[in-house]
């Protein structure tokens, strides 16, 4: 239990989520440190949203441990200081931007500011009396981050929130994941943009429930022995397939 | 329970009410309609069939429409992800249930003061007790619409079947509640099971406010009923949102 330390915000053990059938995260261990933009990548199915629902507490568990700021994940007290944010957008669409974001940041106990806030953060301030359903899909998407940042959250778990994107906004909300990191909070963002790898401080690649990778950016591609991250991660893939291939064979 | 969010959920779900106009004017305008219809029907024909299942009809309508507009919003939270969201916050499921009951009760209370001023004094409905009974039966067939709906809900994974619910929970309360044929009259059977159901109850508690001068002592134990199925469903309704799911 030497990982549970103030150092590190998420913790995860012997994980095992089985869904239907079909068992999606085995045996998956991690530990993330606190104030740091953790990169969560991987092909899609390799268990990235599942490791995330995991974290945040709704998803049932088949065995392991996980914890988060010290507490089991999902548990009541960190209901106000993790934030999720799920692939689909969950916000609501009848609703304009401000309503939305001003009713979530009511049931974590933040007032108007934090939302006029949390909507400047996101770029909509122009939009914000906008119905969602109106906007356009990336707007969409970053109400929906807004919503999670309403309540500054010590730890954040975003599911794919730059998705559909254009660059500038791409770079911006990195920017942003930036500053939020540098004022000590945590940020687990999943993505299959690999270049968006060197906005991280730490990399973990994912592939079929199994963590093939977990280390910074340079040390990644000293030991593939590759310039990009997308070459670093197409080779540790090839090198698991031809692993896979050669335990069956 | 936090008063706090309960309240802000209530809200938000007025203000989505709100934005949809045509909503919220079938809500108040069909039992109106529906009403005005039954009497004309009814307007040459002897027996003073209005006054005999108007009342009825007016505790019925609350139930129905407040099903209907409750177990789709829900189901709505449960398939756009705002309710595993909401879940990941302090939001108590009790909060989520008592917001969707406040809201939609306060819906409920407009609904009827409306239709129970029509049928009194456009279609001429003769009322011998006391109105503010009358609408008080009302919000609590309203609030127990919402319960079941809420309820229901939870066993529907499209909105198709969520309409699909409203006639399979409705219809067999409606067949049994004493309306068709009085309840004494029913095949032994099928009258212990109307005895069980709440909208026999509702409609009952309505009969008796038409026909009494002072039935207070009459309603209660219905409203007791009806209120007992509230808070049952309610809590079997709160055991279908889980925190946690496969």
């Amino acid at each position: 239990m030497t990982n549970i330390s103030p150092d590190n915000s998420i913790v995860v053990e012997h994980l095992r989520v089985v869904r239907g059938d079909r068992e999606v995260l085995p045996d998956l261990s991690v530990t993330v440190p606190r104030g740091q933009v953790i990169g969560l990548l991987g092909p899609s199915g390799g268990g990235k949203s599942t490791l995330m629902r995991a974290v945040v507490g709704v998803q049932v568990i088949a065995g392991g441990t996980v914890s988060v700021l010290g507490e089991e994940a999902g548990s009541p007290a960190l209901r106000q200081r993790v934030g999720y944010l799920t692939q689909a957008p969950s916000v609501y669409g009848d609703l304009t931007v401000r309503d939305n974001v001003r009713y979530f940041g009511r049931v974590i106990g933040v007032g108007g500011d934090a939302a006029d806030r949390a909507i400047e953060a996101v770029a909509l301030t122009d939009h914000a009396e906008a119905l969602v359903e109106n906007l356009s899909g990336g707007q969409w998407s970053r109400a929906n981050l807004a919503c999670t940042l309403v309540g500054d959250p010590e730890v954040l778990v975003l599911d794919e929130p730059t998705v559909g994107l254009d660059p500038v906004l791409r770079r911006d909300l990195w920017d942003l994941f930036r500053r939020l990191a540098g004022d000590g909070r945590t940020v687990l963002v999943s993505s299959h943009v690999m270049d968006e790898a060197v906005r991280c401080d730490r990399l973990l690649l994912l592939r079929e429930g199994v963590i093939l990778s977990d280390s910074t950016l340079p040390e990644l591609l000293e030991r593939t022995g590759t310039t990009d991250a997308e070459q670093a991660f197409l080779a540790l893939i090839d090198e698991a397939a031809a692993r896979d291939g050669g335990a069956a064979a | 329970m936090n008063a706090r969010i309960t309240l802000a959920t209530a809200a938000r779900i007025l203000r989505q009410l709100r934005g949809d106009h045509r909503t919220v004017a079938l809500m108040i305008l069909v039992p109106v309609v529906l009403l005005g219809l039954l009497a004309w029907i009814y307007a040459d024909l002897p027996g003073d069939v209005f006054n005999r299942i108007g009342p009825a009809l007016l505790g019925v309508f609350p139930f129905v429409v407040m099903f209907i507009v409750t177990s789709i919003a829900t189901l709505r939270e449960r398939t756009s992800g705002t309710l595993e969201r909401l879940l990941t916050t302090p939001l108590g499921k009790g909060d989520l249930m008592v917001g969707y009951a406040l809201a939609f009760g306060s819906m409920a209370f407009l609904q009827a003061v409306v239709a129970t001023g029509f049928a009194v004094w456009v279609c001429g409905l003769e009322i011998a007790g006391p109105l503010g009974l009358l609408v008080v039966v009302a919000l609590f067939d309203a609030l127990l619409g919402t319960a079941l709906g809420l309820l229901a809900s939870g066993f529907a994974r499209t909105e198709f079947q969520a309409v699909q619910f409203m006639p399979a929970f409705v219809l067999p309360q409606f067949l049994l509640c004493g309306l068709l044929v009085p309840r004494e009259l029913l095949p032994p059977a099928l009258e212990a099971i109307s005895d069980v159901l709440p909208l026999s109850y509702a409609v009952d508690a309505m009969k008796d406010v038409t026909v009494q001068t002072d039935p207070l002592s009459d309603v209660l134990p219905s409203l007791g009923v009806i209120a007992l199925w509230i808070v049952l469903s309610l809590a079997l309704g709160s055991l279908t949102l889980r925190r946690r799911t496969p």
